[in-house]
C-alpha cells in the first residue's frame, strides 16, 4: 500500500519537474502581444480566453443557479420535471468534450450561423459546465439545515423571501466554491472549443470574432509549430498557475463552509 | 398527532402540519419564481436533448446514404475515395481505454484502501488534496508533458516513441485521481458499524478490507471505475498527442495508433459532406457508449443506495 503513496508522490514530483524544466522567459510572456507564435507573449490569447469563459459564466450561472434551486428547494412540487432534469444532467455530465464540440459546431456554429467565434465557444462551454455547476450548487443548497427553512415558514415568510434572504446567503460559500471549480474546468477545456472558437491569434474585437483559448494554444504550439514547445511550456505554466489559484480559492471557501456548518 | 416517519432531511415544508401550501397556489411572487426556476430547469434538460438531436441529425445523411455497416467493412479509412472504415480507430480506442482503466482501477482502489484504512488522518488529507489538484490539470498539459518527456524516452528504446503504451500510460495518470477519489468516497460511505463490528469479532485489518469493506463499497467502486471509463473514452487531446495518430490497427503495444476521439478532432477541421457525417456518426458512437455506461452506473448507484 505504501507503494501507491510513493507512486503518485513520484508522479507529482515529475509533474513539477517538467513545469520547472522550461521555466525560462516567464516574465516575457506576461504581457507583450503575440508575434508569430514562436515568440512574443500571449496577451491576446489571454484576453480571448477570458472573453470565452466570461461569456460561458454569464450564460451558465443564472440558468444553473435557477435549475439548482429548482432541484433542491422545489423538488417535491414538480416531481416529474425534476426527475428528468436530473437524469439529463447526469447524462450531460458524462458526455465527452469532443461530442460537445461537435454539437457546438452543428448548433451554434452552423444552425445559428455564428461560425467560429467567442459566442459559439462560450455557449458550448456554458453547456459543458452547466451540469457541474448545478450539481455543486444543489449540494450546497441541500447542506443548508432544514431548520432554517422551517423557521422561515414558521415566521410566515414566503418561499421567495426565505430563499433570497436566508438560504442563498447560507449556501453562498459552497456555491461560490462550485463556481470556482467550474471556472477551473472551463479553463482546462480544449476539445470542445476546437471547432467552435476557432484559432485566431489577434485581439478579438467583437463577440463574433474568433479567439484562441489558452489550452488550444498550448496544444497548437506543442504539435504544429516547430520550435514552439518552449512557449507551450510557459503557457502551460500560466494555465496551471491560474488553476492552482482557483483551486486554492475553492478550498478556502469550502473550509469556510465547513466551519460555518459545524459552528451552527 | 401522527409524526411523519421519514428521516429528517426528507421532511418537506408541506408535510409539517400547519404550513400553508404556498408553493403551488401562493402569491404571484412565488409563482413567478417557480416559473422562472422551471424554465431554468427546462433549459438545462433541453441542452442534452438538443445535443443528442443534433448529433443524430448530422449523422443521418451518412447513415441513410452509406449505412452503418460500411464503418466496419470498408477496406480502409480514405474519405476522399469513399472508404470509411473506422475499425482501426475503434481498436485503438479500445486498447487504450481498457488498458488504462484496468491499471488505474487497481491502482486507484489501492490508493483509496490505503487512504481509508491505513493512513493517519493528516496524510489522508494530503493525499486527497494532491489527488484533487491532479484531477484538475488540463489534458493538454498532460499531453505536453507526455510529448516532451515520455515520447523521447521511449523513442530511445523503441524507434517510434509514439505508441499505445504511452497512450495507456498518460490516460492512466489522468483518470487515476478521479477513480481514487471516488473509491475513497465509497469507502468513507460504509457505515462504521460494519467495520467496527468486524474488528470486534477479531478480524485482521486485511480480513476486514477483503471481507467487509470491499463488498460493502462495491456499488460505489463500480461507479468509480465506470466514470473512469467514460472519462478515458472521452479523452481526446492528451492521447492523440502521444499516440502518433497513424490510421492502422496497432499490432503490438509499442505501435502508434489513433483513438476514435482523436480521429474526430483531427479530421473535423477539413471534413466535408459525407466525411463530416461519418465523423458525426463516430461522435454518436462515442456518445452512445458513454451514455450506456452512465445509465448502467446510475442503475448500480440506485441498487447500492437501497442496500443497507
Amino acid at each position: 500500500m505504501a507503494l501507491s503513496v510513493i507512486g503518485f508522490f513520484a508522479w507529482v514530483v515529475s509533474d513539477m519537474f517538467f513545469r520547472g524544466a522550461q521555466h525560462l522567459s516567464w516574465d516575457f510572456l506576461m504581457h507583450p502581444p503575440r508575434s508569430a507564435g514562436r515568440s512574443g507573449g500571449i496577451s491576446t490569447i489571454l484576453v480571448g480566453t477570458l472573453c470565452i469563459i466570461a461569456l460561458a459564466l454569464v450564460i451558465a450561472v443564472p440558468i444553473g443557479l435557477g435549475a439548482a434551486i429548482l432541484l433542491a428547494e422545489f423538488g417535491k412540487t414538480v416531481e416529474t420535471v425534476t426527475y428528468w432534469v436530473r437524469r439529463s444532467l447526469d447524462l450531460l455530465a458524462g458526455v465527452p468534450s469532443i461530442v460537445f464540440g461537435l454539437f457546438g459546431l452543428a448548433f451554434f456554429g452552423e444552425y445559428l450561423g455564428w461560425g467560429w467565434s467567442i459566442l459559439s465557444g462560450g455557449m458550448t462551454l456554458a453547456c459543458m459546465i452547466l451540469p457541474v455547476l448545478i450539481r455543486s450548487t444543489e449540494k450546497s443548497l441541500r447542506a443548508v439545515p432544514q431548520s432554517l427553512r422551517h423557521g422561515a415558514a414558521a415566521l410566515g415568510l414566503s418561499k421567495r423571501t426565505a430563499l433570497w434572504h436566508l438560504t442563498l446567503p447560507a449556501a453562498a460559500p459552497g456555491i461560490t466554491a462550485g463556481l470556482v471549480l467550474s471556472i477551473g474546468r472551463a479553463l482546462a477545456e480544449t476539445a470542445a472549443l476546437l471547432f467552435t472558437a476557432g484559432s485566431a491569434i489577434r485581439m478579438p474585437e467583437s463577440w463574433f470574432d474568433s479567439a484562441r483559448p489558452l489550452s488550444y494554444h498550448i496544444y497548437l504550439l506543442a504539435i504544429e509549430v516547430p520550435g514552439g514547445q518552449e512557449r507551450a511550456y510557459t503557457s502551460a505554466v500560466i494555465l496551471i498557475g491560474m488553476l492552482l489559484l482557483l483551486n486554492g480559492l475553492a478550498m478556502v471557501l469550502m473550509r469556510r463552509v465547513r466551519r460555518r456548518l459545524t459552528a451552527a | 398527532m401522527p409524526r411523519p416517519s421519514f428521516p429528517p432531511e426528507q421532511i418537506h415544508l408541506l408535510s409539517v402540519p400547519g404550513i400553508r401550501d404556498t408553493d403551488r397556489f401562493g402569491n404571484w411572487g412565488d409563482r413567478l419564481l417557480l416559473l422562472t426556476l422551471w424554465l431554468c430547469g427546462a433549459v438545462a434538460g433541453l441542452v442534452s436533448l438538443l445535443l443528442v438531436a443534433y448529433v443524430c441529425a448530422q449523422s443521418a445523411p451518412f447513415l441513410r446514404d452509406i449505412g452503418l455497416l460500411r464503418l466496419f467493412t470498408d477496406p480502409r479509412w480514405a474519405p476522399r475515395q469513399g472508404w470509411f472504415n473506422l475499425v482501426p480507430m475503434l481498436i485503438g480506442s479500445l486498447y487504450v481505454t481498457l488498458g488504462a482503466v484496468s491499471v488505474a482501477s487497481i491502482w486507484g482502489v489501492g490508493i483509496a484502501i490505503f487512504n481509508a484504512f491505513y493512513a493517519p488522518a493528516t496524510i489522508a488529507r494530503v493525499v486527497r488534496s494532491v489527488l484533487s489538484l491532479r484531477a484538475g490539470i488540463p489534458s493538454v498539459v498532460y499531453g505536453l508533458w507526455g510529448l516532451t518527456a515520455l515520447v523521447p524516452l521511449l523513442n530511445r528504446l523503441y524507434p517510434p516513441g509514439f505508441s499505445v503504451l504511452l497512450g495507456i500510460l498518460i490516460l492512466t495518470i489522468m483518470i487515476l485521481p478521479m477513480i481514487a477519489l471516488l473509491a475513497d468516497a465509497a469507502f468513507q460511505a460504509i457505515p462504521q458499524e460494519h467495520v467496527l463490528g468486524a474488528a470486534a469479532l477479531g478480524c485482521t485489518r486485511w480480513q476486514i478490507i477483503c471481507g467487509v469493506a470491499i463488498p460493502a463499497a462495491r456499488p460505489g467502486l463500480a461507479t468509480a471505475v465506470l466514470f473512469g471509463l467514460t472519462r478515458a473514452l472521452g479523452e481526446t487531446i492528451a492521447v492523440s498527442v502521444v499516440m502518433g495518430n497513424t490510421i492502422a490497427i496497432p499490432d503490438h503495444i509499442l505501435a502508434p495508433a489513433r483513438t476514435l476521439t482523436a480521429h474526430i478532432a483531427l479530421e473535423m477541421g477539413y471534413a466535408v459532406e459525407d466525411h463530416r457525417a461519418a465523423l458525426f456518426v463516430a461522435g454518436g458512437l462515442v456518445l452512445g457508449i458513454v451514455s450506456t455506461i452512465i445509465i448502467a452506473a446510475a442503475f448500480l448507484d440506485q441498487r447500492g443506495s437501497t442496500m443497507t
